[in-house]
């Protein structure tokens, strides 16, 4: 059988098997949790509750500050400490509520919609938009959004991105090994909103205790599909999954739409289905806590708004002192040097090195042994794209299709010389941004 | 949470990825020189004692001009990524056993220093090392150069012999055990490096598979033998012909790094060589080859840059997505 897949793409150390096995263990909040208003990419939400207010777990602490925002619930039951910036993983300080935990978890009753089946598709979208939820694999795109193209009609394929081609990462792995259903029946409310899709359930061949599973759970239904792409990243980005998936491609100046695909995280496809069926807001996710550093790599399942601490505690801590801690996958994700930071809707995971790869290697010069073109999935070069960057040569770095970049690391990774071309890339890509909107 | 207070001022903070492959530069460089050890034991066991002496005269003459240049320039010394030592060799290979040290000293340094070094060194200069000392010496001492007469070999070189339309014996050349550079007689050897090379991923087909096809399809068409396995074998066993399309048309620097240009770039290779061994006063036309192929990279390079994902060629030439 042809295996699907894109051109380019790198084979990096996948590390799954520390965590795989282990079973999603769910954890309790601590003392205090943050709530920042920023979890997702658009406008902030707007805090509905004020210091000293009482709040129930599952209940809505914040709303959406305009269509393509999310609104924010609380995971515990407690009392609004404070409305105060905090600093988040990336390190931006941004509005947060902060709830001091009753530990009694008194819950909001929820209702989801009963017939969803033949409910009316601005009532699905409606309780998807109240529930909070975002795009989960980490870009935090508001889902409502996603799934309000222009025209409905021209949605072909509705993908479950199931591909977790991050390495180190088993999260969703253990998401669809334990709750299949859940994501089958999710994918089912997403696919019926669009009269013409097909839906896709996209899972990397590394998986193939997963890919037999979810086809046993799709037989018979003439909607949904599941294939095995051939294991390699970033399988999972959303260009190279649409074009893996359906042969369509996708460049920087549209959106899957266009090309009749919406793409969903396998995480959100959950969420939804939690939102739809039972009227359960995006208040907890799973996170997988790995890496030689740490004691006990497990998958949990978190309250949203607990601290990174917290997490890494109930993995056990670190056996020794890490070189280097990283929220998110290796490859993508953000280093931190403060463990006291919120986790929030798009964390996905926790990582602790002993060593740095990074740090331990020294860059020198190109050699232009063209290996960042060869692994390149959007087909560009990135060793001219940080020359260009770092003369700061705009017009080339346009021209060389700097924009098409999609920041997935491939080239750092995968340079001898040891560039950090990705970083150089991404910088330039922020200024060209920021330059149109100046602009406009 | 006292250990993370204490861990906050050791941890490391970087942009993404972070995760490295294990190859480097000097990996690299080290399994070229690997790659090379055969043709090189060879080239002693064809040659005698002294084709070590040629060759460790040159390797050590390049690293030290490429130390001396750091230091007067008071730049950091670079020897460490083994560059040095993988010119040294090639160009050492390149030479034949007879070749007064002095000379070899002096190729050396023209190698390091005035094709690689003053252009910025490694990845800057714009023709291989090796090859533009090569040049030099062989247009300085042409009779040094062409001296391929030893104890063992008194006759001209097999393409020569070809050239003069003698007939030659084949499987001499395949094994080796023929006169020429120290380096380039063992089809054999070259081949068993060029193994390895391609199976660590240090090197591609795509450059020394479109050169030497182009070759032979060139041969065909202009040798003047016709369609004769026998020439035609002799062409691509002779000469520095495999030496250059696994070691040295393949120098990153200086090939293009788009994988359509280097197609391109060893087709154009081929082909120059076919002009310069059957139309040329010469038997050999390898490094001049290659060191025409190498000017013309950069253009190369940009007449074929790949079209990125998801346009069509054209819509990405007229500038993309705005």
């Amino acid at each position: 059988m042809t295996k699907f897949t894109f051109t380019g793409g790198i084979h990096p150390f996948e590390g799954k098997n520390l965590s795989k096995d282990k079973p999603i263990e769910v954890m309790e909040a601590g003392d205090e949790l943050v709530f920042p208003l920023v979890q997702h990419i658009g406008a902030p939400a707007k805090p509905l509750v004020k210091k000293g207010d009482e709040v129930l777990r599952g209940q809505k602490i914040a709303e959406a500050g305009g269509f393509v925002s999310a609104c924010v619930y609380s995971s515990v039951s407690g009392v609004v400490k404070t409305i105060e910036p905090r600093r988040t993983v990336t390190g931006d300080m941004v509005e947060s509520i902060i709830i001091t935990n009753d530990h009694e978890d008194r819950t909001v009753e929820f209702t989801g919609i009963e017939d969803y089946e033949n409910a009316p598709r601005e009532d699905i979208i409606k309780a998807i938009q109240e529930a909070g939820i975002v795009g989960m694999g980490g870009a935090g795109f508001p889902t409502h959004v996603k799934l309000s193209p222009k025209d409905p009609d021209s949605i072909d394929y509705c993908i479950a991105n199931c591909a977790e081609c991050e390495p180190y990462l088993t999260s969703d792995y253990r998401r669809m090994m334990e709750e299949p259903e859940k994501v089958v029946e999710g994918l089912r409310i997403i696919v019926s909103l669009f009269e013409n899709a097909h839906g896709i359930l996209a899972v990397e061949d590394n998986k193939p205790d997963c890919i037999e599973l979810l086809r046993k759970l799709t037989k018979g239904d003439n909607r949904i599909s599941v294939k095995a792409l051939k294991t390699k990243y970033p399988q999972g980005a959303e260009r190279q999954l649409i074009f893996a998936t359906t042969g369509r491609k996708v460049n920087s100046g549209m959106l899957p739409a266009d090309v009749g695909c919406i793409v969903n995280n396998v995480d959100t496809v959950t969420a939804v289905y939690n939102a739809v069926a039972e009227g359960i807001p995006l208040m907890e996710r799973i996170i997988t806590v790995t890496g030689d550093a740490v004691k006990d790599p497990k998958n949990i399942k978190v309250p949203v708004g607990v601290s990174y601490a917290e997490v890494l505690e109930r993995a056990g801590g670190f056996n020794c002192e890490p070189e280097k801690i990283v929220c998110g996958g290796p490859m993508m994700g953000f280093a931190m040097f403060d463990l006291e930071r919120p986790t929030t809707k798009t964390s996905t995971a926790l990582l602790a090195f002993k060593h740095d790869d990074v740090s331990a290697a020294e860059p020198g010069p190109c050699i232009r042994c063209g290996r960042c073109i060869d692994v390149c999935p959007g087909r560009v070069m990135p060793n001219k794209l940080a020359d260009y960057a770092e003369h700061f040569n705009r017009e080339g770095f346009v021209e060389y299709g700097g924009m098409e970049c999609c920041e997935c690391g491939c080239c750092s990774f995968i340079c001898p010389a040891k560039r950090p071309l990705t970083q150089e890339i991404k910088s330039m890509r922020k200024m060209e941004l920021a330059a149109r909107k100046a602009k406009k | 949470m006292a250990d993370t207070e204490n861990i906050k001022a050791k941890m490391k903070v970087s942009s993404n990825p972070h995760v490295r492959s294990v190859m480097t530069t000097r990996n690299i460089m080290i399994c070229v020189i690997i790659a090379l050890l055969p043709a090189f034991g060879f080239g002693i066991y064809n040659f005698g004692i002294r084709a070590l002496l040629v060759v460790g005269v040159s390797v050590v003459s390049c690293v030290v001009s490429e130390i001396l240049f750091c230091l007067i320039c008071r730049k950091k010394i670079t020897v460490g990524d083994m560059s040095a030592v993988v010119t040294g060799l090639l160009l050492g290979l390149n030479l034949p056993v007879s070749m007064p040290v002095w000379m070899t000293v002096l190729g050396s340094f023209f190698a390091i220093v005035v094709v690689k070094m003053v252009f910025g060194g490694l990845g800057q200069n714009f023709m291989n090392p090796a090859l533009g000392g090569r040049a030099f010496l062989v247009i300085s001492f042409p009779t040094a150069m062409t001296n391929f007469i030893t104890d063992a070999y008194t006759g001209a070189t097999p393409l020569a012999a070809i050239k003069a339309g003698e007939s030659v014996d084949v499987m001499s050349m395949v094994i080796g055990k023929t006169g020429g550079t120290i380096g380039e007689t063992s089809l054999i050897c070259l081949v068993i490096g060029a193994a390895f090379l391609l199976i660590v991923g240090v090197i591609d087909l795509r450059v020394p598979a479109s050169y030497i096809l182009s070759f032979m399809i060139f041969a065909i068409a202009f040798g003047g033998h016709g369609f004769d396995p026998a020439f035609i074998a002799a062409q691509l066993a002779g000469g520095g012909l495999m030496l250059g399309a696994f070691f040295m048309a393949t120098d990153y620097v200086t090939r293009p790094t788009t994988s359509f240009g280097q197609i391109v770039y060893g087709i154009f290779l081929g082909v120059m060589t076919g002009i310069f061994r059957f139309f040329g006063p010469n038997a050999e036309g390898v490094s001049f080859a290659i060191l025409l192929g190498n000017l013309l990279t950069p253009l190369i390079e940009r007449l074929t840059r790949p079209t990125a994902f998801g346009y069509t060629r054209k819509e990405f030439r007229k500038g993309g997505a705005k």
